[in-house]
C-alpha cells in the first residue's frame, strides 16, 4: 500500500547528480599536517611572511588543541574520530590559467556541467563567479568591469598578493584563529577561497558568487571568504558547491568572515549541495564551517540565507555580532537530512550596539534516518538597549525514523530588550498527500510542493537566479525521503 | 441504442480497520446524469466518495468500479484526477506556503497534459481563474492565499468548487459540499455544479440533507442505509426523506437495490 512513508521512500532515493570526477593532472601534497606542509602550502602561494606567521601559530594553536584532545564534541552528531593524519591539505591543477580564456578544458567542461559556464558572455546576467577548484580558484569571471567601480573581486591568493594592506587588516578579526578548533585549523591550512571588498558608497550592479568543487580524493578542503563593505556599500554575494561521490568521507572546513561598515549591507546566501553520502550513510563530506560577520557600522545589516541539503554532516551556524548601533542581523535557514545525514545547524545574534535587531526563521526538514537540529543563540549585552530578536524555528518530519531537535539559547542582560521565540513540529499528512493527488499532481511533485511551501519564507530570500535552483534542489534532495 | 455508463460500480465491498463500511454497493452513472446520494450519518458515503477517489487507507473486499470502461480501482489516485475525476472534499485539507493559485496551475497543467492539451502560461491561467473565480463569487484575495489555510469552512467548500469550475471534471463527486453553508453560499455552490452539467459529464452529490437538491435537480436519488443502497429513485424520493426521516427506510429495507 502507498503510505505517504513510502512515497517519500521512493521520492528520497533519487542518485546524486554531481558525482562524477573530473580527470585533470592535480598536483597534490602528501597526507599530512605538520609545519613543514604549511610552509609548503604559503611557499606555493609566494606568500609574505607576516601570513606565514600567523599560519604557523594558527597551527601550533591547533596542534595544543589536539594534543589536549579538544576537538568538540558537542554538536548532536556523531562521527568517528577524523585521522587529521590521513587528509591532503593541498590539491590543485597542475595547468594555472593566466586568464579565462586559458582555463583547462576539462575544468571548463566541468563547470558547464555544474550549469556553471565560464564564459562571461554566457553567464546569467548580472552574476560574477570565482571558480574554487580542490585547493584553488580556476577562474573569477567580470573582474574587469567590477574594478571599473573600484570593486574587488578576485581569489584569497591573488588579494594576499595585490592588496596585502586589506587582507590583512580584516583577516582574522572576526574569526581568530583560536575561536575554535576547526577555525584554527582552517587558518593554518586555507588554500584560497574569495575576497571582496566594496568601496564607499558603491553598490555592487551585480551578484557575485563563488562555486566551490571538490573533485581530487583524500583531500580536504579549507577555503577562507573574506567581505567588507565600505561605510554605505551594497554586495550580494552567493555560494554553491558539489563533490564527487566517493565511499570516503571528507572534511570542508572553511571559515567566511563579514564586515559591514556604516549603512553597508553585505546579504550573503549558500545553496550547498555537497554529497551527502548513500542511502547507507557511505561517504559524504564533512562540512564543519565557521561563519561570521560583525556589523562594525551604524544601521549596517548583514543577512544570511542558506540552503542546506548536502553534506554527510553540516555543523554551522552563520552569526551575526552586532555592534554598530541600528545594525541588523538576519539569518534565513533551510536544512535538510535524508537517508543518515546529519545537521547541527543555526546562528548566534549578539547584540551590543543600542536598537540592533535580529531575525532568524529555521525551516528543518528531516526524512530517512535524517536528524536535523536547530542550535541558536540570542545574547542581548547589557546596554544594547531596546535590542529586539524575533526567532521562528519550524521542523517538517517526513517518516517516522527521522530527527528534529532544537536548542535555543537565549541570554539577556538588557532589560528594554524584547525577544520572541516560536517553534513548531509538523508532519507532511496522509491527507495532504492525497489531496494534492486527487489533483492531479503525482506523489513527488506533491512532496515538493508541501516542502517548499513550508520553506517559502526563507527561499523567497534567495537571489532569483539561486531560488528556481534550490526550488529544484529541494525536491531532488527529498526523492524517495519519508523513511 | 444502449449508452455506455461513465462509472459502473458492481458489488462493491470495502473494509477499513477489519470493519465492512460499503456491503456490496452496485451504481450506473451516465454521461449528462446528475446522481444524489443520501443517507444517515455513519451509513458509507464518504467512504464510497474516498475510494472512487483512490483513498489507499480503504481495503476492497469484493467488487469491480469500471470507469469509462476501463478498471478504475487498478488506477493511481493522480491518474483519476488527470482522467477527469473530481472530489470536491468534505473537510478541505490546508497546505500551508502554497499559494491557491500555485497549486491549482500546477493541476490544470498536468491535467492539460495528460489529455494532449498545451499548458497554460501564467497569464492564460489567470484569466481562467478569475473568470471562474467570478462564478462562484470567491473572494479573489483568497487565490493568493495558501490553499485552504485559514480559510472559513464556507470558503473551504467554495474553494472546492472553484477548483473545480477551473479543472471542469468528467465525473465530479461532490462529498457533502453542501453541509455547513449559509443559503447564500449554497446558491452559489448550486449555480458551481450547475455550471458543470453537460451532456458528457457526470455529478454525484453526496448529501444528508435535501435542500442542495432544490438547486440542483438530481436525475436519479439513491439511499444508502449500513453501506447497502436501499432505495432508488426520482427527485421526489429526497422530497419524501426531508419528510420523513431516514427511520422509516430502516423498517422499509426489502428487495435489492437497482442495478
Amino acid at each position: 500500500m502507498a503510505t505517504p512513508t513510502n512515497i517519500i521512500e521512493e521520492l528520497v532515493n533519487r542518485e546524486y547528480r554531481y558525482g562524477f570526477v573530473t580527470l585533470v593532472e592535480e598536483e597534490v601534497f602528501p597526507p599530512g599536517l605538520n609545519e613543514d606542509i604549511i610552509r609548503r602550502i604559503s611557499a606555493r602561494k609566494n606568500e609574505p611572511g607576516w601570513l606565514l606567521e600567523w599560519r604557523l601559530r594558527a597551527y601550533r594553536y591547533w596542534a595544543k588543541l589536539v594534543e589536549e584532545g579538544a576537538e568538540p564534541r558537542w554538536a548532536n552528531v556523531t562521527y568517528p574520530p577524523i585521522d587529521y593524519q590521513a587528509i591532503r591539505y593541498y590539491a590543485a591543477p597542475k595547468r594555472r590559467p593566466k586568464s579565462l580564456d586559458e582555463v583547462d578544458p576539462e575544468i571548463r567542461r566541468t563547470y558547464e556541467r555544474l550549469g556553471i559556464p565560464l564564459e562571461e558572455q554566457e553567464r546569467l546576467a548580472g552574476v560574477a563567479v570565482d571558480a574554487v577548484f580542490d585547493s584553488v580558484s580556476v577562474a573569477t569571471t567580470f573582474r574587469q568591469k567590477l574594478a571599473e567601480l573600484g570593486i574587488i573581486f578576485c581569489s584569497f591568493s591573488e588579494a594576499v598578493q595585490e592588496h596585502p594592506e586589506l587582507v590583512r587588516k580584516w583577516l582574522g578579526s572576526v574569526v581568530p584563529y583560536t575561536d575554535n578548533f576547526f577555525a584554527a585549523l582552517n587558518s593554518a591550512v586555507f588554500s584560497d577561497g574569495s575576497f571582496v571588498y566594496v568601496p564607499k558608497g558603491v553598490r555592487c550592479p551585480m551578484e557575485l558568487s563563488t562555486y566551490f568543487r571538490i573533485n581530487a580524493s583524500q583531500t580536504g578542503q579549507f577555503e577562507r571568504t573574506l567581505i567588507i563593505a565600505d561605510e554605505g556599500a551594497y554586495v550580494s554575494y552567493l555560494e554553491g558547491c558539489t563533490a564527487p561521490m566517493r565511499d570516503e568521507n571528507q572534511l570542508h572546513a572553511a571559515v567566511v568572515e563579514l564586515i559591514a561598515l556604516d549603512n553597508a549591507t553585505i546579504k550573503y546566501s549558500t545553496v550547498q549541495n555537497w554529497y551527502p553520502g548513500d542511502r547507507e550513510g557511505r561517504g559524504g563530506i564533512y562540512n564543519f564551517v565557521t561563519k561570521r560577520g560583525k556589523c562594525l557600522g551604524r544601521n549596517s545589516k548583514i543577512s544570511w540565507t542558506q540552503v542546506e541539503v548536502g553534506s554527510a554532516i553540516t555543523w554551522k551556524y552563520p552569526s551575526c555580532i552586532l555592534i554598530g548601533d541600528n545594525s541588523v542581523g538576519e539569518f534565513y535557514s533551510v536544512a535538510v537530512t535524508n537517508h543518515h545525514q546529519q545537521a547541527d545547524t543555526g546562528t548566534k545574534m549578539i547584540h551590543i550596539g543600542k536598537n540592533t535587531r535580529s531575525t532568524i526563521i529555521s525551516k528543518g526538514i528531516s526524512a530517512g534516518h535524517g536528524q536535523n537540529t536547530y542550535r541558536g543563540m540570542v545574547k542581548i549585552m547589557k546596554g544594547a538597549t531596546r535590542a529586539r530578536n524575533y526567532s521562528q524555528c519550524d521542523s517538517l518530519l517526513l517518516g517516522d525514523k527521522c530527527g528534529a531537535h532544537t536548542f535555543p539559547y537565549i541570554e539577556v542582560h538588557e532589560p528594554t530588550a524584547q525577544l520572541e521565540h516560536e517553534a513548531t513540529t509538523s508532519k507532511i499528512s496522509e491527507e495532504q498527500l492525497f489531496y494534492c493527488r486527487q489533483r492531479g499532481l503525482s506523489a513527488e511533485d506533491a512532496v515538493s510542493m508541501i516542502v517548499n511551501g513550508f520553506c517559502k519564507e526563507v527561499l523567497r530570500e534567495l537571489p532569483m537566479e539561486f531560488a528556481v535552483e534550490a526550488q529544484k534542489l529541494l525536491g531532488i534532495s527529498l526523492e524517495g525521503s519519508i523513511g | 441504442m444502449s449508452r455506455r455508463s461513465l462509472l459502473e460500480i458492481r458489488n462493491l465491498r470495502v473494509r477499513v480497520n477489519g470493519q465492512e463500511i460499503l456491503k456490496g454497493i452496485t451504481l450506473a452513472v451516465y454521461p449528462g446524469e446528475v446522481h444524489s446520494i443520501m443517507g444517515p450519518n455513519g451509513s458509507g458515503k464518504s467512504t464510497l466518495a474516498q475510494v472512487l477517489a483512490g483513498r489507499e487507507v480503504y481495503e476492497i473486499v469484493e467488487g469491480e468500479v469500471l470507469y469509462d470502461g476501463e478498471d478504475l480501482l487498478l488506477m493511481p489516485p493522480e491518474e483519476r484526477a488527470r482522467r477527469g475525476i473530481f472530489l470536491a472534499f468534505q473537510y478541505p485539507v490546508e497546505i500551508p506556503g502554497v499559494s491557491n493559485l500555485h497549486f491549482l496551475k500546477a493541476a490544470v497543467n498536468t491535467i492539460r497534459k495528460q489529455r494532449g492539451l498545451p499548458e497554460l502560461d501564467a497569464m492564460e491561467f489567470l484569466a481562467l481563474a478569475r473568470e471562474k473565480a467570478k462564478l462562484v463569487e470567491l473572494d479573489e484575495n483568497l487565490l493568493q492565499r495558501a490553499v485552504n489555510d485559514g480559510f472559513s469552512g464556507g470558503e473551504k467548500k467554495r474553494n472546492e468548487i472553484f477548483q473545480m469550475t477551473v479543472l471542469e471534471p468528467r465525473l465530479a463527486i461532490l462529498d457533502e459540499t453542501d453541509s455547513g453553508l449559509d443559503i447564500d453560499a449554497l446558491r452559489v455552490v448550486a449555480q458551481g455544479i450547475n455550471a458543470l452539467r453537460h451532456p458528457d459529464r457526470a455529478i454525484v452529490l453526496i448529501t444528508h440533507y435535501q435542500r442542495l437538491l432544490n438547486y440542483v435537480a438530481p436525475d436519479v436519488v439513491h439511499v444508502l442505509y449500513d453501506g447497502r443502497i436501499v432505495k432508488s429513485g426520482g427527485k421526489e424520493l429526497a422530497l419524501e426523506l426531508e419528510e420523513k426521516g431516514y427511520g422509516w427506510i430502516a423498517e422499509e429495507i426489502i428487495g435489492s437495490p437497482r442495478s
